[in-house]
């Protein structure tokens, strides 16, 4: 017999299918289920999440049974950097104003490459803002308020 | 003669000033972001998406959209002939060819050819929409709840069909995208689902936030795995005029590529990258000296190129005649025209012929427009292609950040375009395309109104999909479509050819 073994793309694959079908799952039976005649709002999502999970388990027969394709190269330094970037846009937009806000995010992003140097960074995001400014906040006059009350003194 | 009534409305409203200078915009933008290598039509539009709100005229902002697709197409194979760097799998046929020909020193002609080529194709299934459009709507007034639950799931099914890989993991994507799809406000009792007691959550996630999130940043942190040079070996394309030989072989294969692109076009579930794919294998079967492909035959870009336009052109017929989309691009139109608060469906081509006709009217203009402007401007998109990466990103992720977040001004759009771009990214990993959960994520709250809607009219019983002839022939097709991908001679061909297309 052979070892016990598991694919691990398909594996980690099969157990986030199974993770967010059990995660809907479990929220629609706080809902009202209803009948097949009148359905209340958890119907459809129950019945989805489901068949969700029963792929989810397919997968995994899958997994246990066959090997795929590596996972290969993960772009750890570009997720630390890139997905802060909105969530801080989100952050600070309103607090610090759109101008101030948007320096900082493409200055965030900048560091996702290795290749990006500090001075290249600063002045990138420099004229990024001054781009921004013109175009979003002048130009097609969209309603951000440019220095928020932050930076009020 | 109501075909040339209809035209003419549609053109003299794509022919106003202002939405030839949208049209114009469109397609200057869209190449702009298309030429950049390892971004595709489906990420560009994503991240242009936000910008189109800003007009305030829907006719307009569609129009526009729909320029940007043109322009990202014509862009991405800009990018796949120069540096052999297809942003989409459907140009990755035409990198095949037409890199071989730019490196023996006629990249100039390749891009003129893949330019006639596509305005060629563009025109033929232009009409084709004008003329197919108005009978597939009359017949789509017919429909009730249980034909239109039917035919999504034949939408939904046929994109399974078309992903690359693993046919459960295109099935799991599709399940998702619909729970996603329903996440907020239930339409019957107002009762809020799945949004975690987050209130900004209560009209549903934001269908451009997603789109932003699963196609743009999953796309860039693609991008940012392995870091290496590009080479762009042409710094100055020239002899874009191709020859009398090269027009005397481009003619027929950009003829066969338009009809099987246009005929592709309309499957639902991404008819233009099998086009593409057909045209390529067409050509290489009917040619005399089919030891040249791969090699740089003129045949190889004139073909697959119509193809892949004139199939990217007629999936716009599913799409305003039925509201069901037949790819990714075809989805974001949908969510937009949804923000623009039109409903997509049969009812589009009667209650605002102007925004219908419109439509088509631009495509044609469009294409027009890229072969005026982009024939001369080639030097500017080579010099697009040598700017280095990491000083795209950051001003992608800021222009991302402003336009998801004009969209509502909710912040919490913000956060979802980094949760649905970590998503993204890892399902990516995971080998899973994001294309049906896209596709899921549009049609889940029309799926499951019109499922309960059907449950209603037949007072409970789950027949009424079988029993009415339409709906049931429509399912039929869904399940031999199923049958079918799972039989093992199609698996293993399927397999094949998505083998080859990487």
């Amino acid at each position: 017999m052979k070892p016990f073994t598991i694919d691990t793309t398909n594996g980690i694959c099969a157990a986030l299918f199974i993770f967010l079908g059990g995660f809907f799952a479990l929220q629609s039976l706080g809902l009202e289920i209803g009948t097949a005649f009148r359905m209340g709002p958890g119907y459809f999502p129950l019945v989805l999440a489901i068949v969700l999970i029963l792929l989810g388990a397919v997968i995994l027969v899958e997994a246990v049974r066959f090997e795929s394709e590596p996972i290969g190269h993960v772009a750890w330094r570009g997720m630390l950097f890139i997905l802060p970037a909105p969530i801080f846009f989100g952050l600070t937009v309103r607090g610090l104003g759109f101008l101030p806000s948007i320096f900082l995010t493409a200055l965030i992003a900048s560091f996702a490459s290795g290749r990006m140097r500090p001075l290249t960074a600063l002045v990138l995001s420099a004229c990024l803002t001054l781009f921004a400014f013109l175009v979003f906040s002048y130009a097609l006059g969209l309603p951000f308020r440019r220095f928020g009350p932050w930076l009020q003194f | 003669m109501e075909l040339l009534d209809n035209l003419a409305l549609g053109f003299s409203t794509a022919t106003s000033l202002a939405n030839l200078g949208f049209c114009l915009i469109g397609v200057l933008l869209g190449t702009l972001i298309g030429v950049l290598p390892g971004i595709g039509a489906t990420a560009t539009i994503a991240m242009l998406l936000p910008i189109t709100f800003q007009i305030g005229d829907p006719v307009s902002s569609l129009i526009m959209l729909a320029g940007i697709y043109y322009g990202a197409q014509y862009g991405g194979s800009t990018t796949a002939i120069l540096i052999n760097m297809p942003g989409e799998s459907s140009s990755a046929v035409t990198a095949i060819d037409g890199y071989q020909m730019a490196k023996n020193g006629r990249a100039g002609a390749a891009l003129a050819i893949a330019a006639i080529g596509s305005f060629f194709a563009g025109t033929v299934s232009t009409f084709l929409v004008a003329i197919f459009a108005p009978p597939l709507t009359a017949i789509a007034l017919q429909f009730g709840a249980a034909e239109y639950f039917s035919l999504m799931i034949v939408g939904l099914v046929s994109s399974v069909a078309l992903a690359h890989g693993s046919i459960v993991k295109a099935l799991a994507m599709v399940v998702l995208g619909l729970l996603l799809g329903i996440v907020g406000t239930d339409i019957y009792t107002g009762t809020p689902r799945f949004t975690l007691g987050i209130r900004e959550y209560a009209d549903g996630l934001n269908f451009v936030a997603v789109a932003v999130g699963v196609f743009g940043v999953a796309e860039i942190l693609r991008n940012l795995e392995n870091e290496h040079e590009r080479s762009v070996m042409i710094r100055r394309v020239s002899g874009l005029m191709p020859t009398r030989e090269d027009f005397r072989r481009m003619a027929a294969p950009i003829v066969r590529g338009t009809i099987i692109g246009s005929a592709l076009g309309i499957l639902p579930g991404g008819g233009a990258i099998l086009a593409a794919f057909a045209s390529y294998t067409v050509e290489k079967r009917v040619s005399k000296n089919p030891g040249e492909f791969g090699k740089g035959a003129v045949e190889g870009v004139a073909g697959p190129e119509s193809a892949n336009n004139a199939g990217a052109q007629t999936s716009f017929i599913p799409m305003l005649t039925l509201g069901i989309p037949a790819n990714p691009v075809m989805a974001l139109m949908i969510g937009a025209m949804i923000i623009q608060g039109i409903v997509p469906g049969p009812n589009v081509a009667i209650e605002q012929p102007a925004l219908f006709w419109g439509i088509i009217a631009s495509m044609w203009i469009g294409n027009l427009m890229l072969i005026i402007l982009n024939l001369p401007l080639i030097g500017l998109w080579v010099k697009l292609l040598t700017i280095p990466y990491y000083v795209l990103f950051p001003i992608i992720m800021a222009f991302c950040s402003i336009g998801v977040y004009s969209v509502n001004t909710n912040i919490y759009d913000l956060y979802a375009v980094a949760f649905f771009g970590f998503l993204g990214y890892l399902l990516t990993k995971l080998r899973c395309e994001p294309a049906p959960l896209l596709l899921g994520f549009v049609l889940g709250p029309l799926l499951e109104e019109n499922l309960r809607r059907a449950m209603i009219l037949a007072r409970g019983d789950p027949t009424t999909f079988v029993t009415r002839p339409i709906s049931a022939g429509l399912l039929f097709i869904a399940f031999a479509v199923l049958v079918i991908v799972f039989l093992p001679a199609v698996k293993k061909k399927r397999e094949e050819v998505f083998v080859e297309e990487n």
